[in-house]
């Protein structure tokens, strides 16, 4: 039922990588944000912020609730999409398109942990 | 666990219609329909309907009705006339609220509850338990009634023309008994949204074809994520979040249905004690700077110590503010006191407001 693209890997919760040489770009699955609702607000660290693979970065919010954002990497924030400051909804419309943060990646082999779009389709339909 | 779940008369017809269901007070509940914003401003706009058959009916009748119903509800019927209703709580002797609950005078001798899906057990222990010494008759009608409420500026048109029932002379906060064939069905003008509304009380049969109709009319079915929204942003208080065993009416900022002057009831004394010597805390409006949303349970904090915690938060869809209701120590209570809002890593500035924010759109 949701889109599952096959260029890019996913986490269990829900978050979608795509590595351009040492710089993950990073968001949310289309599963993700139909199981959310309609998204009111997305909490994003600031450029320079380290993240850790499984550590918490921010939140998505829809009306009724709090999503953690679950970062599937580790690195430095490198870019953040201030678009989504005031249109947390574009992530309702495309949620592949409209990517969260940027992060450069400091340990590329975590990106073994993560599952590619063959398994995440199969956690989706569980 | 989802077995054990209640399902409403209207269940089969939530899970065609393809609502996103969830457990809530026991009952499994259409959460959305097309998104809660939309519900929302369906119900702000023009009209919506919810199945709130999860809410338990209990009827008092007998000679001490009204000797026993003012005995167990800290509002006063004194003197009302028949077909009034009353907003209200029942309270412990510690003044800790048992529910909050409407009541319905039918006539001196009989009186009609509607409480809590989530307390409706723990109510009838409490009524029944409370009644020894009082000539009344109790009976738990939760499993025989189905109710939807039709809420919005639209209702009242709604309901004359598509269930053909005359409640355009039903006053605020009254309530009319119908025959329709051989049952009699309970209309009121009461909701729980801001907005002029009805709430229609009957048996599974006759809910149902109320709930076909006004499908058949259009009219835009409502979870009951957008009925928290709703109440929310008028200061309507939540059972669970503003009241509880550990929250007293006159801490949740709701004296003004505590009626100290009647000669008794259950929790007046440690009710009057909290309104001569006050509360050590209260319910109180918080609005945030900027759009991070404060949600239940977040700590409000004053120079880095927590003064207090959210109750109920929201972005406002009717605004676009971000707002909550949270319950906060003396002296941080006061209008204008500049707290902060701790959501996850980061704190965030609020200011104490009234807890109204939007503004209620009844037909008095």
């Amino acid at each position: 039922m949701s889109k599952v693209l096959d260029d890019r890997k996913y986490s269990d919760s829900h978050e979608w990588v795509k590595v351009d040489g040492d710089v993950a770009t990073i968001g949310i699955s289309d599963y993700a944000q139909h199981a959310l609702g309609n998204i009111v607000y997305v909490d994003m660290p600031e450029t320079g912020d380290e993240v850790n693979q499984g550590d918490d970065f921010g939140a998505v919010e829809s009306v009724k609730a709090a999503s953690d954002l679950i970062s599937p990497v580790s690195g430095e924030v490198i870019e953040v999409n201030e678009e989504l400051v005031d249109k947390p909804e574009l992530i309702n419309e495309d949620a592949f398109g409209n990517w969260i943060i940027k992060v450069k990646l400091s340990d590329p082999s975590e990106l073994d942990k993560l599952m590619d779009a063959d398994s995440y389709k199969k956690l989706c339909e569980a | 666990m989802e077995e054990n779940l209640i399902k409403t008369c209207l269940h089969d017809r939530h899970v065609k219609q393809g609502a996103q269901m969830s457990p809530f007070g026991g009952f499994d509940m259409p959460i959305q329909y097309t998104g809660i914003t939309e519900e929302h401003n369906a119900v702000r706009q023009n009209v919506g309907v919810f199945d709130v058959s999860h809410m338990g009916e209990v009827r008092i009748s007998g000679p001490d009705a009204y000797k026993y119903v003012s005995h167990i509800f800290v509002n006063d019927v004194t003197d009302a006339p028949d077909g009034q209703i009353f907003y209200g709580m029942m309270c412990y002797e510690n003044g800790g609220t048992v529910d909050d609950l409407l009541v319905y005078k039918v006539n001196d001798e009989e009186y009609f509850l509607v409480i809590n899906a989530s307390n409706i057990a723990k109510d009838v222990d409490w009524i029944k338990k409370n009644a020894e010494g009082y000539n009344v008759k109790i009976e738990n009608q939760s499993d025989y009634y189905g109710e939807v409420a039709v809420q919005g500026p639209k209702a009242e048109e709604t309901i004359e023309k598509v269930l053909d029932l005359r409640v355009k002379d039903i006053p605020f906060y009254n309530f009319k008994v119908f025959q329709v064939g051989d049952e009699e069905i309970i209309v009121s003008r009461t909701g729980y949204t801001g907005e002029d509304g009805f709430e229609i009380y009957g048996s599974h049969n006759y809910i149902q074809s109320v709930w076909d109709r006004l499908m058949e009319a259009g009219v835009q079915p409502c979870g009951l994520g957008c009925r928290d929204t709703l109440r929310f942003e008028v200061g309507l208080p939540l059972y669970g979040d503003e009241l509880s065993a550990e929250i007293s009416p006159i801490e949740a900022s709701l004296s003004m249905f505590v009626k100290l002057d009647k000669p008794e009831f259950i929790g007046k004394e440690a009710l009057e004690k909290q309104k001569t010597e006050g509360v050590s805390r209260r319910i109180v409006g918080l609005e945030l700077d900027g759009n991070a949303i404060p949600r239940h349970g977040y700590p409000v904090e004053v120079d880095g110590k927590q003064i207090g915690e959210i109750t109920t938060g929201y972005r406002s869809i009717s605004t676009g503010k971000s707002v909550a209701m949270a319950m906060l120590d003396k002296p941080y209570d006061k209008l204008g006191t500049k707290v902060e809002v701790r959501i996850r890593k980061k704190t965030f500035p609020a200011t104490v407001v009234k807890k109204r924010f939007y503004d209620k759109n009844y037909k008095k």
